[in-house]
């Protein structure tokens, strides 16, 4: 009971390094236990499919590497690329939640909110519907409109300075403008297209190859060192605009940063996988719940993003009768587990 | 400073009365105006004389009752909105965020994918038990375990309950091509061919959570300073966002049964009211109630003079004609949250 009085007395007198770099015991156990279920998980997920295979043959295969016989193909070449890239975008998803949501100091905050979610999702239609696309170029079209879209709500929001408040109302408005431009995209689309549509836009995982997955992955690669480089300015900005300022934090370049490697974050998932909701929301709100931290914890979020993906997508492909979307699976398990949560903090409370 | 406030509570009563005018100019435009060009002679014959003509049924059948669902689904949409961001204080918030949206939707899927259903007049009903139903299981689950509905945990309840609806709903619909067909026109929110089917009823639950709304008023200033120094000036914070929540659901669930989910008009207006009228909840509740009817009644309008023949769903149209206005205003204001 002593180390609260302990740490109370410490922060004032120690400068901003001692305190940044408190830890608290109880993130690192929660940290440690979602490491070991993503490995399990992982195990579980590739093992399942009309060639089963227990955990233990799973790992062999694994370990034999390419020469190990059928088994190794089907993890190493069928299922791994999509179990791999459920984790990967899980957590992609779940950081990029966290820095939003921080940034905004909004819970409701997520990348959807600067408009990237809809905009993609207009690019596509724009392709699908008037222009006539083939498959293939649906991820650049994604791009193509997220990003147009983020950059539009960023420039409308800049006023000597992008403030948080600003940016959400103007996000919202574009937003709005967006999404009621796709719905009336939607009714001019034949059922079929509509439906082709509707099933990107929930947010799939339907990949089956190295090649489909590793363009995505070499570019999360590439920014998880920007995360990692931006953790410090995120938690001075958290405690305010001034107590940054006062730390040598540059506020609006930190700002603008954040939220450009959330919306690439974002980018790089959508583009793949189309637009899967609710991880970025729900990840961030339950990494913070379980680890107990006063922030948002980025590395927390993404062990939860990328347990939330999986297992949502071992959910779509074997346990719903019908294989669905997967994103209509995440927001579902999200919901139910932030359901759970909520409820466990108030027996808690009680 | 007493006769500056006089001042201002004398300019904010103009200013009331002429959005007030202006709406009944812009209801009255609404039935004059439409698709088929009728002289302003023969719609005010028809006003007279329903029965004696085509021009009467077209105006009471058609024109008319398009114009009353407009005016209470922009007045619910409205109010409800003004009155969850006070309740929540979060300016993101609306009126979907207590799960009226998902829930009537949710309900919508049910009775288009299992069911069977195609006419919105035959699902109304669905959408309102839907929107009403899970608006308390919101109310319930963000004050689980005896504790009082903090705006944080309804939000997050709000937000958790919603997405599991939504899947479900996706899921439902994207298995059945009619059942997809049917909710993609529901879900873009209009008010075309509704007639005068469930006005009545519907409408009366809307006036009953209006009169909530509006006695909730002048308590809402206390919750906007926050629950302990609410608490100390007095004010019931349980009692009153309990009568907030069933007022949000009665009106927002209403509009939503005649109209369809139209987003945004909640989110929007209450911020314009704001922009003319300082941070008064009364005053901000006052204007809303006639600013958000002006929009949707106008976008209406719009919606079917810009395509003729064909019409834009009303729902598309407010935020086309929203959205710039709310993006003008966000850059010229100062920080200027709840």
């Amino acid at each position: 009971m002593s180390a609260p009085t302990q740490q109370r007395h410490s922060v004032p007198e120690q400068g901003p390094k001692t305190w940044s770099r408190r830890t608290n015991p109880r993130a690192t156990v929660v940290a440690g236990l979602l490491i070991a279920a993503l490995g399990l998980l992982t195990v579980v997920a590739v093992g399942v499919g009309d060639y089963p295979l227990s955990p233990v043959e799973v790992v062999k295969a694994i370990f034999a590497g390419v020469d190990g016989g059928f088994a190794s193909t089907v993890v190493l070449e069928w299922r791994m690329p999509r179990a791999i890239a459920a984790v990967a975008f899980g957590a992609a998803l779940g950081v990029a939640g966290a820095l939003f949501q921080t940034v905004t100091r909004n819970s409701l905050g997520s990348p959807d909110i600067i408009g990237f979610t809809t905009g993609s999702y207009t690019g596509v239609l724009i392709g699908v519907v008037l222009v006539g696309s083939s498959f293939l170029s649906t991820s650049i079209w994604a791009m193509i409109g997220g990003l147009a879209t983020a950059a539009v709500v960023y420039v409308l929001a800049f006023r000597q300075g992008v403030q948080g408040f600003r940016l959400i109302i103007v996000g919202i408005g574009i937003t709005a403008m967006l999404s009621s431009f796709n719905t009336y995209l939607l009714l001019q689309a034949q059922t079929e297209i509509a439906m082709a549509a509707s099933i990107w836009a929930a947010g799939s995982l339907n990949l089956t190859e190295w090649s489909q997955v590793w363009p995505a992955l070499i570019l999360l690669g590439v920014l998880a060192p920007a995360v990692w480089l931006l953790a410090r300015p995120l938690r001075q900005l958290e405690l305010g605009d001034d107590s940054a300022k006062a730390h040598g934090v540059p506020v609006e370049p930190a700002r603008m940063a954040i939220m450009a490697i959330g919306v690439a974050l974002t980018a790089a998932v959508t583009a793949a996988a189309g637009p899967i909701a609710f991880i970025a929301l729900a990840a961030p709100q339950v990494a913070a719940r379980l680890m107990r931290t006063g922030g948002l914890p980025l590395f927390g979020s993404a062990l939860v993003g990328g347990l939330l993906l999986l297992g949502a997508d071992l959910i779509a492909q074997h346990v719903v009768p019908a294989a669905v979307p997967v994103g209509t699976v995440t927001v579902v398990i999200g919901g139910l587990y932030l359901i759970y949560v909520l409820a466990q903090q108030a027996r808690r409370s009680a | 400073m007493p006769s500056v406030t006089a001042a201002r509570q004398r300019r904010l009563a103009l200013g009331w009365l002429a959005a007030l005018l202006l709406l009944v100019v812009i209801a009255g435009a609404s039935v004059a105006i439409g698709a088929r060009d009728l002289p302003l002679s023969q719609v005010w014959a028809a006003l007279l004389d329903r029965e004696s003509s085509d021009a009467g049924t077209l105006v009471w059948e058609s024109r008319m009752p398009r114009t009353v669902i407009g005016l209470l689904a922009g007045l619910g949409l409205g109010v409800s909105g003004a009155l969850i961001q006070a309740v929540t204080r979060n300016p993101l918030a609306d009126p979907g965020i207590l799960g009226v949206t998902a829930g009537s939707a949710f309900a919508v899927a049910i009775a288009v994918g299992i069911l069977g259903l195609t006419s919105p007049s035959q699902f109304q009903w669905f959408a309102y038990l839907g929107a009403l139903g899970t608006t308390v299981l919101v109310y319930l689950l963000g004050s689980w375990g005896g504790r009082s509905a903090n705006p944080v945990h309804l939000t997050l309840a709000g937000v958790a309950l919603g997405a599991v609806l939504s899947g479900i709903v996706t899921a439902i619909v994207l298995a059945d091509p009619e059942g997809f067909n049917a909710m993609r026109a529901w879900e873009s929110g209009n008010l075309q061919d509704r007639g005068w089917s469930g006005v009545t009823a519907i409408g009366s639950f809307m006036v009953v959570g209006l009169m909530v709304a509006l006695a909730l008023g002048p308590s809402l200033n206390a919750v906007a300073l926050g629950d302990d120094f609410a608490s100390a000036l007095g004010a019931n914070i349980i009692l009153i966002r309990t009568a907030a929540v069933v007022a949000v659901t009665l009106l927002a669930g209403g509009a939503t049964a005649l109209a369809g989910p139209i987003a945004f008009v909640g989110l929007m207006i209450p911020h314009v009211a704001r922009r003319f009228t300082g941070p008064d909840q009364r005053w901000i509740l006052a204007y809303t109630l006639v600013l958000a009817p002006i929009l949707l009644v106008s976008a209406d309008m719009v919606g079917r003079l810009v395509v003729r023949p064909a019409e834009l769903p009303v729902g598309i149209v407010t935020a086309f004609i929203g959205a710039p206005v709310l993006i003008y205003l966000a850059r010229r204001m100062k920080v200027n949250s709840l």
